[in-house]
This record gives C-alpha cells, structure tokens and sequence, in this order.
C-alpha cells in the first residue's frame, strides 16, 4: 500500500514500464486504422508471431535480443502483409466490419499456427539473469529498462520516418485523406501494404518485449489485447502519437489500480478506461476525427 | 453413438439460440457483437448460482439468466450504441473478457477456476442419462421453435423493418422519425436475452461451468453460424448452427484421421479450420446459404 513517495513513484515507473509495453502493438493497430479505417484485431496474433519469432532468434539460434527484436519486427511484419493480402484485402469492399471480424478470426489462425508448431507450454528467452536495482527503496529491473527504452526508441523512430521522410509523408497524407492522396500521385495501395508491414511489425516488436518481461506462450499476445486497445482508443482511434500518450495513461493507470484491486483487475481497468473515455471524450485525447 | 448424436443436437440447439440472438443485434440492427459469450457467461452463472445457491426452480433461474443478459446488453447499448461499429466491436469483445476475469476471480461468488458444479437439471437423477439427453433435447428445441417463431415475425413487423432501415442509414430512419437510439437498445436487449436463455440452459444442460468453456472462440463459432446460414435470416441463424456444429465435430474427426500428431496439435488443427473457414465464407459467399429476403418493392420507373 502507499506509505510515503517512494511508493508513488514506484508505481508511475512501474506504470510507465508496463505502458511502454503496450505502447508498439497500439501504436501498430493505430497505424493499420489510420490507413485502412478499420480495427485489426489481428495485432494479438502478429504479436505473438513476433514473440516466437524473437525466441527461435534468440533461446535457439543464440542470437542477442537486440538482434532477435529486429527478427521479431520483420516476420511478424511479413506475417501481417501476407495475411493482409491474402485474406483481409479482398474483404475491403464488404465494408471495415466485415474485415474487423475476419481479422478475429484471422488472430485465432494465427495463435493455432502458433500452438500446433510451438505447443502450449510457456517458454522463456534466454537472457542473463539480473538483480533489480536499488535507489533509496525504488527498485528497478534492468531488463525492464532495457524494454521501456527499446519501445521508446522504436516509437521515436516511427515519429521521424513519419515526420521528415517522403514515405512518411505519403502515409500521412493517405491517412488525412486517401482520395486526395491519390490525386497528387501517392499510391493508395502501397501505402496500404507500407502501414500493415509497420504495424504488424510493432506489434510484433511489442509482442517480443512483453515475452521479454515474463514468457511467451501462444495466448501472449491476446493477453494484452484489451490494455492495447484500451490504449488505442483513449489516445485516439488512427492517432499515432495519441497511442503512445494512451498507452502510457493505460499502463499507469493500470498499476495504480493494481495497488487498489486485485492484480488480475488490470485488464478491467483498460476496459473501464475504455467505457470512460467514450462517454466522455469518444475522439481520444490526440484523436481528430470523431 | 445416439447418446452422442443427441448430445450433439442438444448442443446444435444452444448455437441456434445464440445465432438467433446475434441475429437480431447484428443481422437485423447492424450492431457487430464481437462479445456474445459474455452474455452467454452472464446467462449461464445467473441462472446457475440462483439454482444452487438460493435455490430458485429452474424456470424462474432461466428467465432470470436471460433477464441478466438483457440487463447487461441494455447497459452496453446505452453507451456505445451512438458511436461507430468499429467501437462496438472492441468495447463488446472487452466486456466477454471482463466477464470471464470476474468469473474467474470472484472466488467467493463464482468458485473462481474451479467453476460450479453440481447445477440442477430437469428431471436429472429421476431419469436415466439417455433419457435425460432427450428430455433436454426437446426442451432446447421447444426454445429454439418458439424463438425462432417469434424472431421471423418480428422480423417482418414495423419493429423489424425499423431495425433493417437503422442498419441501412440511421440518419434516414432518424429523419423518418423513428427514435434510433431506442430501437438499438431495444434490438441489444432482445438479442442479448436470448444468449442469455441459451447460456443458462447450458448451464443446467452440463451441471458444471467454469470459465473456461466461455472462450472468445464460442463467439466465432455462433459468428460463423450466423454468416454461413445468412446474416439477416432466420432460418440461416438456425440452419447455420446445425452446420456449424457438424463442421465443428468432423473436425474432431478429420483431426484424428491425422497421423502423427499430438492432442495440443490435434486441437490447433481444429480451431485452425474453423478460423479459416470463417474468413473463406465471408469472402466466397458472404451472403450465406439462405440469404435475407427482404419485401422490398422495386423503384419505380422514372416517368418520362
């Protein structure tokens, strides 16, 4: 419980730790909406594709994490393209919910890819095996860290290809306005395939990360779904800067009602962020459109 | 193998109803429902907990599980209903999520993981176990005629044709007058109830649940009812549930035909196809086996 301010900010460092993990598969699931206008619930499954992806990298080919994260990125990004093209694309035309359900359907697919390869028992990374650290009562995990800076880094990383490049400026372009877009020449279609790359790379990004602070196991990234989500829609549905600001707002709070509730709450709370934010501000905080 | 074949139409006849329901929200009012197994969950522990802790007789439990669910659909269309789809979609696949941590961690109430056992079945223990699967049988499917009945009438009523205009334009319905907002919760409700019927039969069909048997696959399953039978039909929610169920066993069957394979792979097979079925069906023939049939009269012929 909370006894004096140390407390207060072990939970925020805790809050912003655990955010930083949801943060790459909201920031990938906003980025497939800004583009494609409709929720890819397959964000669950590229997460956990990047995950296993991460592990046969690193706990069998012995590879670093660093290194493993890359791999994680560019299957579950290529997992993410292919399932786009082959099973969600010829879906566009029966309109954003008919690929919304697929896209459910397309997440279970994946998990039981997972599952009939893998099986179902959990699996760890093959890391070294760190003491917290310690200032004057607040306590740090070094992997943890480690974590919260890949994600921030990736996220930056986002922000500047989106910011100063062309290909950036396209995909925001399309994102603002897709016939407009393609008047002035930008090619609706390969930014289409651009965003979910992205984005199912994120989330696969993400997915590792998370199997970084615990294990994986095929369910690993529909755990998350509902934080990741939550964390989508209180920063603005298509918002990318918004789902990192969401992210961070759903893991803090989070961890604070984890000190109040049970732990196993944690998810309830990101549904109950997601029920508040929509009575009250349905757009996000960052989000445009309404 | 007719004690099977029972079971399995017993089972046939929960997904109707379920598909009945997800009809009406859905096929009928244009409201995606990714969280049916919620409702269905709600249902089933109401009904179950009323039965065996405050002893209710099951009738009274049933309707109770249904007026639960409807309570509970009415509460989520209130507050999502004015949004856009892609909202109702995260927020109804968030609250099944909610309802089976609340199940599995409301120790004191739910008997958390360990589920309740022991629920009681009509006539249970005064027949013979066969005989208890056909009695069963006819109940479900007394349920299933009656919903069925009352659904393809509402359907077809000014009720019905409202909810077909709000899922085409709201914003014309609205214009015509019809309070849209109303129609919606009154839709979420009706469909909600019936999950909720469904779940509490379950109930008392198994004798045990637990949150396990309340996975997000069972939403997929009644999904793929509902698209393979016909989104917007009746007799396709039923149709669709008899079929989903008979893929769904001969799965089990084709998996075992597999050599080579482990149960844990044996089960990601299955829940394989029928993920893959659903994303073929609605891409080959998303209007599914007995499409809606609407009155609608043709335009006239501009005049010259």
């Amino acid at each position: 419980m909370i006894q004096d301010w140390r407390d207060v900010v072990q939970i925020l460092l805790n809050g912003v730790m655990a955010g930083s993990l949801l943060m790459l598969p909201a920031i990938g699931f906003n980025c497939i909406f800004a583009v494609l206008r409709y929720p890819n619930f397959a964000v669950a499954g590229f997460a956990t594709i990047g995950a296993f992806a991460g592990w046969v990298a690193n706990a069998q080919w012995g590879l670093p994490a660093g290194v493993a994260l890359m791999a994680a990125f560019l299957v579950a990004g290529a997992a993410g393209l292919l399932a786009e093209e082959a099973a969600l694309k010829p879906l566009r035309p029966a309109g954003p919910l008919t690929v919304a359900i697929a896209s459910v359907a397309l997440t279970l697919l994946l998990e039981n890819v997972v599952r009939f390869f893998f099986g179902n028992e959990l699996r760890g990374y093959d890391l070294p095996v760190l003491r917290d650290w310690r200032f004057d009562g607040i306590r740090i995990g070094p992997q943890q860290l480690a974590n919260t800076l890949y994600a921030l880094a990736t996220a930056g990383a986002l922000f500047l290809l989106l910011a100063f490049t062309r290909l950036g400026r396209a995909m925001r372009a399309v994102a603002d306005n897709p016939t407009l877009a393609d008047i002035k020449g930008v090619d609706p279609d390969r930014i289409a395939r651009v965003a979910v790359f992205i984005g199912a790379g994120l989330a696969g990004f993400g997915g590792m990360l998370i199997g970084l602070d615990t294990s994986i196991d095929p369910l690993t990234g529909f755990r998350v779904v509902l934080s990741v989500f939550a964390a989508a829609v209180v920063g603005g549905l298509g918002s990318i800067p918004g789902a990192a600001l969401g992210a961070m707002v759903v893991g803090i709070g989070e961890e604070m009602s984890s000190v109040l509730l049970e732990p196993a709450y944690r998810t309830v709370t990101a549904f109950l962020a997601i029920l508040l934010v929509l009575m009250l501000r349905p757009q996000g905080l960052l989000g445009a459109r309404g | 193998m007719e004690a099977y074949l029972v079971a399995m139409l017993v089972f046939a006849g929960f997904y109707a109803l379920m598909a009945l329901g997800l009809n009406v929200i859905w096929g009928l009012a244009g409201m995606v429902n990714l969280g049916l197994v919620g409702f269905f969950a709600v249902g089933a522990y109401a009904s179950a907990l009323l039965t065996t802790k405050l002893m209710w007789p099951m009738p009274l439990g049933w309707a109770a599980g249904a007026a639960l669910a409807a309570a509970a659909g009415a509460a989520m269309a209130v507050i999502v209903a004015r949004l856009r789809g892609d909202y109702l979609a995260i927020v109804t696949l968030g609250f099944a999520e909610v309802i089976r941590l609340v199940a599995s961690n409301e120790i004191w109430l739910t008997n958390g993981t360990d589920g309740i056992s022991g629920i009681p079945g009509p006539w249970r223990g005064a027949v013979t176990p066969q005989e208890f699967n056909l009695v069963f049988l006819a109940i479900v499917w007394t349920a299933v005629a009656i919903g069925f009945l009352l659904l393809a009438r509402l359907s077809h009523s000014p009720f019905g044709r409202v909810l077909r205009a709000v899922r085409e334009d709201e914003d014309v319905a609205a214009v015509a007058g019809k309070p849209v907002l109303w129609f919606k919760v009154r839709a979420f409700c009706l469909g909600a109830a019936i999950v909720g019927l469904s779940g509490a039969l379950y109930a008392h069909y198994n004798a045990y649940i637990a949150p396990d048997g309340f996975a997000p696959l069972l939403t997929i399953y009644v999904v793929l009812a509902l698209t393979a039978g016909g989104v917007g039909s009746m007799r396709g929610a039923v149709l669709g549930a008899v079929l989903v169920l008979v893929l769904l066993e001969g799965t089990r069957f084709l998996a075992a035909a597999v050599p080579g394979v482990s149960p844990v792979q044996k089960a990601a097979l299955r829940e394989g196809i029928i993920a893959l079925s659903l994303i073929l069906l609605l891409r080959l023939r998303p209007q599914g086996l007995i499409p809606e049939r609407t009155r609608t009269l043709h335009a006239p012929k501009a005049t010259p």
